[in-house]
């Protein structure tokens, strides 16, 4: 616990702060309120949170305490301080998925994944801000204000969980929860220099996740580091009878995988598809660098096709608003949240139409239109059922690709963050940050970025994309601990290190 | 394919029940037609031989015996509701008058 002492709580790891919890170095409520203080001293400019539960965080902490002081055994991750994305519900806390239509929203119950981080004893300090209904790459569509980047604060932080993912790179907390429907974990850890996990569809309870698009959406961890995002994946991954696409199987060993650091006689595929054109320089050298790593670490890397990767981004802006079509008709002004122009006169019909034209922003209209249109009679077959047929083609590939490979990688993102507001009226543009996402959604398999160096044009964070097969993402935490540990020792320090004070 | 046309928008955004402005029926029609174009080449390569994917995983029904069970009272269920009375939400009027 030396080190641990030179360096404020905000800045240890997850596992230093789970340990040192433990040990009775510090208090799990010292821990939660110098987290507290953290964003009282820099929420102000990242916005990172959209509701910060200070009391229910302290009581949780106190929890935490009072079972270490009866000697009572204490999980992996107890007294942990984390941040919420605020699509997931939980009891007694607003949630409003970004969105107005659920303003001041409290929910009477708890998401499964919500239940399992307070069985675990994590500390939830509030819920974080993101792109309305996780409809975005920039946590510009939420109706409460963007998310800075904490690298450079007129940059977007990635979407749509950019509040989870700034808030650990602000130091805000150590673990983070975020959704991934099409890259909305792994594309804002890319941009903020932090780890995130799309777990295999149906390994983490969807129950309680209020739903974008049910067969893509998947909450998974976000973290500092590799080992962190294992600990935090083992806390609310496994079955779940409350969700009926919840896989009863054993959870694989990602935490043993994590501190194995090796990746000797591993068979490592380059999608070669995922380069060339719109790819940043920045981009493709730090990950070329990463791939040599790998073989210098002794994985054997061999390029891969995957020709039906190109029809993704298609594929997927059909399913996704079909499907989100379909989810949204439940905000109808009569159960929960907004209701506009119930003026004794209107019928239920003209209110729920009134209450989503105010309630629903820009992105979400557009979504909830084009998948009407995909699915409506006559275009239904030219539009969604092609894209499903894609959907058939883009397994295939990776069935083809796995069955020679142990783990696919590539860049996470095409380019490093954007400005904030440069894409925010081209929906082709925006849509591009989740190119290399996508794929992993679309097949339900799993999938993870981790920080690999810094762009030279620009000095931003590059993230390294790792995919393994469903029920595989034991590969993940395996690869991905090596990379890391690796580049720490390149670098002698983490690259979050590099990150300007704020 | 055909492209949209700001009637069309018009047309789905009823049936989205979203009263949308004229400004906004502009700007959909624009930014849709142009998102159409882009993702309209994925029925260029599926043939009939290929089988549609809904969903990642294999579905099945799941079934629970009919028993009475703890769940949220009425007070949790009404405690987000817009405009709740004696137990039950309140809606606008669902029946026309004629």
């Amino acid at each position: 616990m030396t080190e641990l002492t030179k360096a404020p709580v905000t800045k240890w790891t997850a596992a230093e702060t789970a340990a040192a919890v433990a040990a009775g170095t510090v208090s799990a409520v010292e821990v939660a309120q110098a987290h507290l203080d953290r964003i009282d001293a820099v929420d102000k400019k990242v916005n990172a949170f959209l509701h910060v539960d200070t009391e229910g965080a302290l009581a949780a902490a106190r929890a935490v305490d009072d079972k270490r002081a009866k000697g009572e055994e204490l999980g992996p991750l107890a007294g942990v301080p984390l941040a919420l994305k605020d699509v997931f519900t939980t009891k007694g806390v607003p949630t409003t998925c970004g969105s107005k239509i659920l303003e001041g929203w409290i929910p009477p119950y708890d998401a499964t994944l919500t239940s399992r981080l307070k069985d675990a004893g994590v500390v939830i300090l509030g819920k974080t801000n993101m792109d309305e209904f996780a409809m975005g790459s920039s946590t510009e569509n939420s109706a409460y204000g963007t998310t800075g980047n904490p690298w450079d604060l007129s940059r977007i932080p990635g979407g749509s969980g950019g509040g989870s993912a700034a808030a650990l790179a602000a130091f805000e907390a150590p673990l983070a929860i975020g959704t991934d429907t099409g890259g909305s974990i792994r594309q804002p850890g890319a941009v903020t220099g932090t780890v995130g996990v799309k777990p295999t569809y149906g390994s983490v309870s969807r129950y309680g996740l209020v739903a974008f698009s049910s067969s893509l959406d998947q909450g998974g961890p976000c973290a500092r580091t590799v080992l962190d995002a294992a600990l935090l994946h083992e806390a609310i991954a496994g079955y779940d009878p409350l969700d009926s696409t919840s896989i009863d199987a054993p959870v694989p060993a990602v935490v043993a995988a994590a501190k194995q650091r090796d990746v000797r006689g591993m068979r490592i595929g380059v999608v070669k598809e995922f380069a060339g054109e719109g790819y940043q320089a920045g981009v493709m050298q730090r990950f070329n660098e990463s791939v040599e790593l790998l073989r210098e670490l002794g994985a054997e890397v061999v390029e891969v096709s995957c020709p039906s990767f190109t029809l993704a981004l298609p594929a997927y802006y059909l399913i996704a608003p079909s499907e989100a079509s379909s989810n949204l008709a439940r905000f109808d002004a009569m159960r929960y949240g907004l209701r506009v122009g119930d003026d004794g006169i209107a019928s239920a019909e003209q209110v729920t139409a009134l209450t989503r034209e105010a309630g629903f922003g820009p992105e979400v209209k557009r979504r909830i239109i084009l998948g009407t249109y995909a699915l409506s009679s006559g275009y239904y077959d030219a539009y969604y059922g092609s894209a499903q047929k894609v959907r058939t083609l883009i397994s295939r590939d990776f069935d083809a690709a796995f069955a020679g490979v142990d783990v696919l990688v590539s860049p996470t993102t095409p380019t490093t963050a954007f400005p904030i507001g440069e894409r925010a009226d081209d929906p082709m543009a925006m849509y591009l940050a989740d190119l290399c996402t996508i794929p992993s959604n679309l097949a339900g398999n799993a999938a993870m970025s981790l920080p690999c160096g810094l762009a030279p044009e620009d000095n931003l964070p590059v993230g390294l994309q790792i995919i393994a097969p469903a029920m595989a993402d034991d590969r993940l935490y395996r690869v991905g601990g090596a990379v890391e540990a690796a580049l720490n020792d390149k670098w002698g320090h983490t690259l979050l290190e590099e990150a300007p004070a704020l | 394919m055909p492209g949209i046309t700001r009637e069309e928008v018009a047309h789905l955004a009823r049936l989205s029940r979203l009263e949308l402005q004229a400004e906004e029926l502009d700007h959909f029609a624009e930014q849709l037609d142009v998102i159409i174009g882009a993702v309209a080449r994925v029925s260029e390569v599926a043939g009939a031989d290929v089988p549609p994917t809904s969903h990642p995983l294999p579905l099945t029904n799941v079934m629970r015996a009919d028993e009475v069970r703890p769940s949220l009272t009425p007070e949790q269920a009404l405690s987000g509701a817009p405009a709740a009375e004696e137990q039950r939400f309140r809606v606008p009027q669902i029946l026309g008058e004629d």
